[in-house]
């Protein structure tokens, strides 16, 4: 093991028939460590951006008791979130038999809001967003997100709390359809 | 006539140079970026398409899948207002050694009925382990804790309050609906909730329009 044969390189007398190896060039081709080099910054570069959280601004409505607004029937859309990222939707109010109550989900609704906000003076548009206790924080947030997406201004949505009778229209619908 | 001969040249190029500066660059940005700090409670956030970015200096309430809620104060200057207000206002009595390690805290998660004791224990509890702070509609202690946040902020310009909700996908609504109302019943309206950035769905009225956001 310790020994080494030492012969060949480090004596300067070479015997006769030794053959002299070839000098080789110490320089090596450096192309692959600059593509890897590239590689990772590419990859740095881009995992440090995409990382990057973003914040949405969400301004409630203040709670005043002497100023409600009062918002057209014909121009007003009702969105309530249920369970399974199920959303139910309806016109006017609720007790008109033309409110239409129907579900969608988060594929068909922008269609609906952009129809909506279509066939409707801009003046009077109104979309009342109400979350089942059952929604998840996702639907809220993505249902206001749907609202920036189809450049509804702000002032024409707002959040209001579910009343006892739409409660329990989207617990029978969704008793109706087996969710969960 | 004759002709000039041309030499032929290598076409090898020295490599060297190239390569120092490709881990140059790597080494800078290796260094640059800051570490994400551990996940001590993993949220998965929705997404939006949002462009302002969350800043880190903030009172960030965060809301786990289970429906956990956590406080934590990114802003240095007025952590110690906040959590020796708290103190004052509940008359937790905490002692200046448990105060202390209260302000060390990341995430303070457990009521105040337990907080005091969770202090003395010589091994902290790890976040994901805390009860979180309770706010159920009958027992919102993160109305408390809000207060305190508000009083700290006091005299000075709202908006250097920054606010944020940090809520996972999975959460239900009423956890959130709890905290806003916890926000509310402190006369706060205006807070910010972190997102993933989102590109805007090509042929949406945004992506026609950017302007219309503002």
């Amino acid at each position: 093991m310790a020994e080494l044969d030492t012969s060949s390189g480090g004596s300067h007398k070479k015997g006769p028939g030794v053959k002299k190896s070839p000098k080789k060039s110490t320089k090596v081709d450096l192309t692959p460590m600059v593509d890897l080099g590239f590689l990772l910054i590419t990859f740095f570069v881009f995992t440090t951006t995409m990382s990057q959280p973003t914040a949405m601004q969400l301004n409630e409505p203040k709670p005043d008791p002497h100023n409600e607004l009062e918002v057209k029937q014909s121009a007003t859309m009702t969105l309530l979130l249920g369970k399974q990222n199920k959303i139910y939707y309806y016109n006017g109010i609720l007790t008109d038999p033309n409110s239409q109550f129907k579900s969608s989900d988060f594929k068909d609704i922008r269609q609906i809001i952009v129809d909506k906000k279509k066939s409707t003076p801009s003046v009077d548009l109104m979309f009342i967003i109400k979350a089942d206790k059952k929604a998840t924080y996702k639907d809220a947030i993505d249902i206001l997100d749907e609202m920036t997406i189809c450049a509804i201004p702000p002032g024409h949505y707002a959040e209001v709390d579910l009343n006892d009778q739409e409660a329990k229209l989207i617990q029978q619908t969704e008793e109706a359809n087996g969710i969960k | 006539m004759p002709r000039v001969k041309v030499p032929r040249k290598s076409t090898n190029v020295d490599m060297t140079a190239m390569c120092d500066v490709a881990f140059l660059l790597l080494s800078f940005f290796i260094l640059a970026t800051k570490q994400k700090p551990p996940e001590v409670v993993q949220i998965n956030t929705p997404s939006s398409v949002s462009t302002k970015v969350a800043k880190s200096d903030a009172v960030l309430v965060t809301l786990t899948k289970d429906g956990k809620v956590y406080l934590s104060i990114g802003d240095n200057a007025h952590k110690n207002d906040i959590i020796d207000g708290i103190n004052r206002i509940k008359s937790l009595n905490l002692t200046p050694d448990e105060l202390a390690k209260l302000k060390k805290q990341d995430f303070i998660g457990e009521p105040f009925s337990k907080l005091k004791n969770s202090l003395d224990l010589a091994t902290p509890i790890p976040a994901a382990e805390m009860d979180g702070i309770p706010t159920d509609s009958t027992d919102n202690e993160l109305v408390d804790w809000i207060a305190s946040v508000s009083d700290a902020y006091r005299g000075e310009d709202i908006s250097n309050l920054n606010l944020l909700v940090k809520g996972d996908n999975e959460a239900f609504y009423s956890s959130f609906k709890n905290i806003k109302d916890a926000f509310a019943k402190n006369e706060i309206y205006k807070f910010k909730v972190v997102t993933n950035a989102e590109g805007v769905p090509a042929g949406s009225e945004l992506a026609l329009n950017p302007e219309a956001n503002k």
